[in-house]
């Protein structure tokens, strides 16, 4: 038994310098980057909001909700130089499309209702997957987890305050409401991956310890928290095979269009070309301010010298 | 062109040591202590923060960590528990 062997049987952490199986560290890469660049890409559909708040109050917690995106998109960037990546190869891959992100940021945020919904729901799923990545094996990951999840708690509980506020508004304001529900309640679900059957690599990041839970344990889960939450709020869930089943102590429900999430991952999603494109202008149009700024520090270290 | 990356060490309250939080990359030194509380001190998680150069830290092999420690092991006259006091000796 190697040393990784023995640290992942004991059930404790891999840290940067230790000796790691290849495949670990690329997957751990992987993994690491793509969330990364998930929170920072997440910060499109609401930050296009934030102008428009109907409140002061709604955009300053829009603003801090949107700040705390890019603040987990760095945590984990941090993670991932330490298993040897590089900050601007990373932005360099998600830009060119090499490295991929969640695919729910590739649907529009069309009314100020969808800000409401993604809090609740999107950042609701996004606990749920993240919750048991605090103990994921990779001792940086995992700490990175645990910032991030201290911080999403008010992000969920923002949306559905907003959410609640919009439902005791006008019959128009509940309409907006239920139409945000109808378009985003698919997309979340899909954010737990494809079907057990069909995710080749659950197998070995469970042996690895990097997952805790299967995907479709994670999202009945995600369903059995929601369906109360929807009751509450007086909103439907667009799914009419949704129940409760007394047998297996869990809500069943429909078949989620894996067509459609193949196709939005593949890049065919409503938002794919906007997000990197945006993405691509910051960058772009940042590139001077970065480059000033190094300016400053090299004649600052030559004066000194 | 890249910013060098920083080690970022936060004092939670006065009383407790600056604990490691994460890494960051910036410019220069002051970049690196305003970008450190940005990002690692948005809702008041410090008091004070160090930054100091990643590649200024020299750390120990996780390869030799037996042998690097291994003259603690043996001295086991070092713990209290190692003497042995009768029970009606109060206090100590
Ligand atoms: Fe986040
Ligand atoms: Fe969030």
């Amino acid at each position: 038994m190697t040393d990784f062997d023995a640290i992942i049987a004991r059930d404790q952490r891999i840290e940067p310098r230790d000796r790691m199986p290849d495949a670990y560290r690329a997957t751990m890469v992987r993994q690491i980057a793509q969330h990364a660049h998930s929170e920072i890409i997440g910060m499109q559909p609401e930050g296009r909001w934030i102008t428009r708040a109907p409140s002061l109050r709604r955009k300053a917690i829009l603003l801090a909700k949107v700040q705390d995106e890019a603040g987990h998109g760095l945590y984990l960037y941090a993670a991932a130089e330490t298993l040897g990546a590089d900050r601007a190869d990373l932005t360099a891959k998600l830009i060119s499309g090499a490295q991929k992100y969640s695919s729910i940021f590739n649907y529009p945020s069309l009314t100020f209702a969808d800000v409401g919904v993604i809090g609740w729901l999107v950042d609701g799923a996004a606990i749920c997957n993240q919750v048991p990545l605090c103990r994921t094996s990779y001792g940086p990951y995992a700490r990175a987890m645990i910032r991030i999840c201290k911080e999403e708690s008010f992000h969920q509980r923002q949306g559905y305050e907003l959410l609640m506020t919009m439902m005791r508004g006008t019959p128009a304001q509940r309409e907006m409401v239920q139409d945000a529900v109808d378009r985003w309640w698919w997309p979340s679900l899909m954010m737990f991956g494809p079907p057990d059957a069909e995710s080749p690599n659950t197998a070995r990041s469970m042996a690895w310890k990097i997952k805790r839970h299967s995907n479709d344990e994670l999202r009945q889960r995600f369903v059995d928290m929601s369906v109360p939450q929807a009751d509450a709020l007086g909103i439907r869930l667009p799914d009419p095979e949704l129940r409760w089943n007394e047998e297996r102590g869990h809500y069943d429900f429909g078949e989620v269009d894996w067509e459609e999430f193949r196709r939005v991952i593949a890049g065919d999603g409503p938002c794919n070309a906007e997000r990197i494109a945006v993405r691509r202008a910051a960058h772009e149009e940042g590139a001077w301010v970065r480059e000033a700024a190094s300016a400053h520090a090299a004649k600052r270290v030559g004066r000194a010298a | 062109m890249s910013w060098p990356l920083w080690e970022v060490f936060i004092r939670a309250r006065r009383g407790l040591n600056h604990v490691h939080a994460g890494s960051l990359r910036a410019a220069d030194e002051a970049m690196a202590l305003h970008n450190a509380r940005d990002l690692y001190t948005r809702r008041a998680e410090g008091v004070s923060i160090w930054v100091v150069r990643s590649e200024h830290i020299t750390a120990s092999s996780p390869e030799e960590r037996d042998p690097f420690f291994a003259p603690n092991a043996d001295k086991i006259y070092r713990h209290p528990t190692f003497y042995e006091i009768p029970d009606d000796v109060p206090h100590i």
